[in-house]
């Protein structure tokens, strides 16, 4: 396989790539008779981004959802930092520093955008209860770290102007960075999109390009993401996993992949038989 | 002043008192209906049995001792002491609601999560008749005396300063007014932890959406258990102010109907609705009971809070403060 000789490396854009932090083992996910993943195997390397696409109902959610705990495989392993992950909620997946978004956005819509944001930082707040009734040291100190920590985020997903707007009122577009900006402000050792651009406009989706590159390479979070765009992966990421009716069908990066004959062959359509 | 007016002023302070009483049995409801979207049908009885467990604690009953006695053949009725303090006997209550929202998520809900509202509901139907059950059970279903140290009877500063000013003193009773501080003390409470604490925000979170909160690292079960909790505190303290009204006995839990009028003026989602609604309720119901009452053969008092709501549910079937559902297509 093509991965075999991908090793720790900078990167031609001065970005360092470097071990294995998450690593998908035979993973196999049943729902009922349906097979949704199928024996795949797979890893993600300390400040890269990777991409899994394939086309529609191939399983890249589905793999994403195992990554972030929401599903459990029936067969294989994840190995998170060196340890073979047990069987994990999604809430504990998160405070481990997996942070993610979702295909179609789940953000607390009755919040303000900053409420929202500050919700991400609630694993970052450990002053006991009575602290926090009284407001007090710890407390204190807490709150305002995490509220510098949500305002250079803000800064950075350049959304200053509708910190206080509550986010059930926000265009589609903003909701995404939104919640981008909920997953970021948890410092997250690694991020998964699910399907980040999905819905947008050219010009959305050049934002979104330019906020992902520029969070891996200011912050050096590594990023898992899903797309179905084509186009957008292959600018953006180091390696790809493609994925076919729950298959891998191709692993590598972004120019071996477009030049596998089977990723053709998905893409254009051509007859299983 | 002429003297109608000022009798109808003394039946909507006590109207706003009695208000302040529904609210607090109102405010149980919406805690657990906002983080988890279950109408919570054992409220009331959730009252009752906080109520009568203080009173078991406070008298050092041994719980459940009928059945004890029916079992071996013994004869335990009476722990050694016979009066507990009430701040310790409090704190024991508060322990035990923690306990039974523990034991609720653990054995009922959390198997039930993501079913139908109208199956949770159905859940805590069957969790009243249950909850009552026990509590019958475990403390006898005789009707008791609460007193955990409240004032209670006239009001006489309210009283002398009334009759300067109208010529008539107004009957207000002390353990309604501490009923009222109580009352938003607790709301104040609720507010500020909701707002300000790591363990409310989680419970806002949730209560906005599940799977967002998953993603930030929420527990979902444990904040159902800690809404719960909440809401076990809210019943104890209904419990204690209608117990020691008018004695812990079973009709106890039936002030949880009275809930739901005010609550469906209010709004189902909203702290703050709950405390007006039960305070437009509470007036209201003094006043038609005053001014038209009379006329009409009056115990108008049973209900005009339901005709109130059934009007409110026409016009505005989100209540005043609650969050008005858009679906968007």
């Amino acid at each position: 396989m093509t991965m075999m000789h991908y090793e720790p490396h900078v990167t031609s854009d001065g970005r360092t790539i470097g071990n294995t932090m998450m690593e998908m083992k035979n993973i196999t996910l049943r729902f009922g008779g349906v097979v949704a993943i199928k024996d795949i195997s797979f890893d993600i390397r300390e400040g890269e981004i990777r991409a899994i696409i394939g086309p529609n109902g191939a399983g890249k959610s589905s793999m994403l959802n195992v990554i972030s705990g929401f599903y459990k495989p029936q067969e294989g392993e994840v190995w998170y930092l060196g340890e073979k992950r047990g069987p994990m909620r999604p809430f504990e997946v998160a405070r481990q520093g997996i942070a993610r978004t979702f295909q179609n956005i789940a953000l607390f819509e009755g919040m303000t955008v900053l409420d929202n944001i500050m919700t991400g930082r609630l694993n970052h707040m450990s002053a006991s209860f009575l602290d926090q009734a009284i407001w007090w040291g710890k407390a204190e100190r807490e709150e305002v770290a995490n509220r510098e920590k949500a305002e250079e985020i803000i800064d950075f997903l350049e959304i200053q102007a509708i910190r206080k707007t509550p986010v059930g009122r926000l265009p589609y577009g903003l909701k995404k960075r939104v919640e981008l900006a909920r997953a970021l402000v948890a410092e997250p050792s690694l991020l998964l999109l699910d399907e980040p651009m999905a819905g947008m406009n050219v010009e959305e989706k050049e934002d979104m390009s330019r906020f992902i590159l520029d969070v891996n390479d200011e912050f050096g979070t590594t990023i898992a993401l899903i797309e179905h765009d084509m186009g957008v992966v292959m600018d953006l990421s180091d390696r790809v996993v493609v994925m076919d009716y729950g298959k891998k069908i191709g692993d590598g990066t972004p120019d071996e992949v477009r030049n596998n004959q089977e990723v053709i062959d998905a893409y254009l359509g051509v007859a299983h038989d | 002043m002429p003297e109608q007016l000022v009798f109808a002023m003394e039946v909507s302070l006590n109207g706003l008192m009695t208000g302040v009483m529904y609210a607090l049995v109102a405010l149980g409801f919406v805690l657990i209906y906002k983080a988890s979207g279950i109408f919570n049908y054992a409220q009331g009885v959730m009252a009752l049995f906080a109520a009568m467990t203080l009173v078991g604690i406070q008298e050092g009953r041994v719980p459940f001792s009928h059945l004890i006695n029916a079992i071996f053949g013994t004869e335990v009725h009476h722990l050694p002491w016979h009066s507990v303090p009430a701040l310790f006997a409090i704190l024991l209550t508060v322990g035990v609601m923690i306990a039974f929202a523990w034991l609720v998520q653990k054995v009922v809900f959390k198997h039930l999560v993501g079913q139908e509202p109208i199956i949770l509901f159905m859940a805590t139907i069957g969790l009243a008749y249950f909850l009552e059950g026990v509590a019958d059970l475990m403390w006898g279903s005789e009707i008791r005396t609460l007193d955990v140290g409240l004032p209670q009877g006239i009001n006489l500063v309210i009283d002398e300063t009334t009759f300067n000013w109208f010529g008539y003193g107004f009957f207000i009773d002390n353990l309604d007014i501490v009923a009222s501080v109580v009352a938003a003390i607790l709301v104040a409470g609720l507010v500020a932890f909701a707002q300000y604490t790591k363990q409310g925000r989680a419970m806002r979170a949730v209560a906005d959406d599940h799977q967002a909160a998953l993603s930030v690292g929420i527990s979902l079960n444990f904040v159902w258990i800690l809404v719960w909790s909440l809401a076990g505190f809210v019943a104890l303290v209904a419990g204690i102010m209608w117990g020691s009204k008018s004695g812990v006995q079973f009709s106890l839990s039936l002030i949880a109907l009275k809930a739901l009028p005010v609550l469906m003026l209010g709004g189902f989602t909203s702290i703050p609705g709950a405390i007006v609604g039960g305070l437009i309720i509470g007036v209201g119901e003094a006043l038609f009971e005053f001014t038209i009452g009379p006329m009409i053969g009056g115990a108008t008092e049973n209900w005009f809070a339901y005709v109130l709501a059934l009007v409110f549910l026409v016009f505005r079937p989100q209540g005043l403060f609650g969050e008005k559902i858009i679906e968007r297509v």
